[in-house]
């Protein structure tokens, strides 16, 4: 978990079905400055597959998915462009 | 209701003209228990293995091989439980794909709870299993059987039947090939011991599917004893349903090779012209190695019940693998075994008789419906 870097802003999907959390995550990629990381926590299990699909079709970069405690993920991904 | 384009063959083709016809004639004369011996048992008797031939012969199996069932589904729990109680000493290792139809995954769940093991082989991208991944996990010393679909039922990509089949054949285990979405459109692959499919998938009526198991592969009905289609199904047959399944196969299969031709173009078509008018669309499956008439798309922030419920308004019965709308909280698990985009998902599948110009009106409907569903999301 070290190796986890802590995101420059995190966005709180808890309880949204999807695509609500991947709308919130193309809303707000763009306030991270390039090659940081912004999580989506999100527990919708659509969310899971989803990010990182935004991810390949929009060109970020999917860095890692995390268990929250309390059930859901904390989804990583890097801002490339 | 106005003008609807039926675009959801994947779940059922609407019943084959010529099915009906058999159905209306047989329900007359096939209503007695074929296994008496008056005269209107025999009449039904000759009736179901005139059905059963034909059946076998479009499926490339002998009579004896084949037994009819109550659904697809009950083809598939039969097929896979019946394989593996018939090898429980051989081995109680099930080897399956990510993709398969919930039927086969719902038995290897039983099967697991039972004391079995399971070993689910991935898919890539395209929902495709690897042949070298799918022989690896058959190859192990106690697998009593493998299972694989010939399309996905939802993204319509073809599966490597023939090669998994040549491997488990050189590895002596049984393969179980799910024909539910090609019998009746694409010739069925070499190799199978044992096959499944359903007859309302190829225009034949609700009630009747196929199991036909490999003389010489081992089989054992794991439920009471019945005499019934050669111990394999427990319960009276559906004679007039049977008749009409065989009736819908004949009439489907005489005319596939024109009609998937025909099919597959507009699916083609589908595939080329939806991200040219869609803006953040996903063209999901294999383009090439597919179903004839199966297409499935993902758009972006757009959620599938919405899209499907604004699509039916506007006159188009579709399907979706979104979890809003399946009976789940979960999305479909072949769009997560794939690892494509779950949300704004539809998947059109092509009747037999679809039209060029209701694919045109899809597509001039389709780009209109999923901005206004986005502007209302605030996205577009």
């Amino acid at each position: 978990m070290t190796e986890v870097i802590q995101p420059a802003l995190t966005i709180d999907a808890l309880g949204k079905k999807c695509p609500i959390p991947i709308i919130m995550l193309a809303e707000q990629i763009n306030y991270v400055p390039l090659n940081a990381v912004i999580a989506v926590l999100a527990d919708d299990p659509a969310a899971f597959t989803d990010v990182p699909a935004w991810c390949r079709l929009k060109s970020h970069r999917h860095v890692g998915s995390y268990e929250l405690p309390q059930g859901g993920w904390s989804i990583h991904v890097r801002r490339n462009y | 209701m106005g003008l609807v384009a039926y675009f959801d063959a994947a779940s059922t083709e609407p019943l084959h003209p010529q099915a009906r016809e058999a159905l209306l004639a047989a329900i007359d004369v096939g209503w007695a228990d074929p296994a008496r011996l008056y005269g209107q048992a025999r009449r039904a008797h000759l009736l179901l293995e005139q059905a059963r031939t034909e059946v076998a012969e479009a499926l490339g199996a002998r009579p004896d091989e084949v037994s009819f069932t109550s659904s697809g589904t009950q083809a598939v729990h039969l097929g896979v439980l019946g394989t593996l109680h018939g090898r429980r000493r051989a081995g109680r290792h099930l080897v399956t794909s990510a993709v398969e139809h919930s039927s086969v995954l719902h038995a290897a769940s039983l099967h697991e709870r039972g004391g079995g093991t399971v070993e689910i082989v991935g898919v890539d991208l395209r929902g495709r299993v690897d042949p070298a991944a799918f022989t690896a996990a058959v190859a192990g010393p106690d697998t009593g059987l493998a299972c694989l679909q010939t399309a996905n039922h939802e993204v319509g990509t073809l599966q490597p039947v023939a090669e998994v089949a040549a491997a488990c054949r050189e590895h002596g285990v049984p393969l179980l090939v799910d024909a539910a979405q090609t019998a009746g459109r694409l010739p069925i692959p070499e190799g199978w011991s044992v096959l499944t499919a359903s007859a309302h998938k190829w225009g034949g009526p609700a009630g009747v599917g196929v199991l036909a198991v490999r003389k010489g592969t081992r089989f054992r009905s794991f439920l009471p004893e019945d005499e019934r289609e050669r111990r394999r199904v427990p319960g009276f047959e559906n004679v007039p349903g049977i008749v009409a399944a065989a009736a819908a196969l004949r009439a489907m299969t005489a005319e596939a090779a024109r009609e998937r031709d025909r099919l597959s173009a507009l699916v083609d078509k589908i595939r080329r012209t939806v991200p040219e008018i869609v803006p953040d669309v996903e063209v999901i499956g294999d383009p090439v190695e597919r179903a004839p008439h199966i297409v499935t798309f993902s758009c972006l922030y757009v959620d599938g019940e919405v899209l499907l419920t604004e699509l039916d308004k506007a006159g188009f019965a579709v399907s979706s693998g979104s979890s809003c709308t399946a009976s789940t909280l979960r999305p479909s698990h072949v769009l997560e075994a794939m690892g494509v985009l779950t949300h704004g998902n539809v998947r059109v599948s092509l009747p037999r008789g679809a039209s060029a110009a209701e694919v045109d009106r899809f597509l001039a409907v389709l780009p209109d419906v999923v901005h206004r569903i986005r502007q209302d999301a605030g996205v577009a």
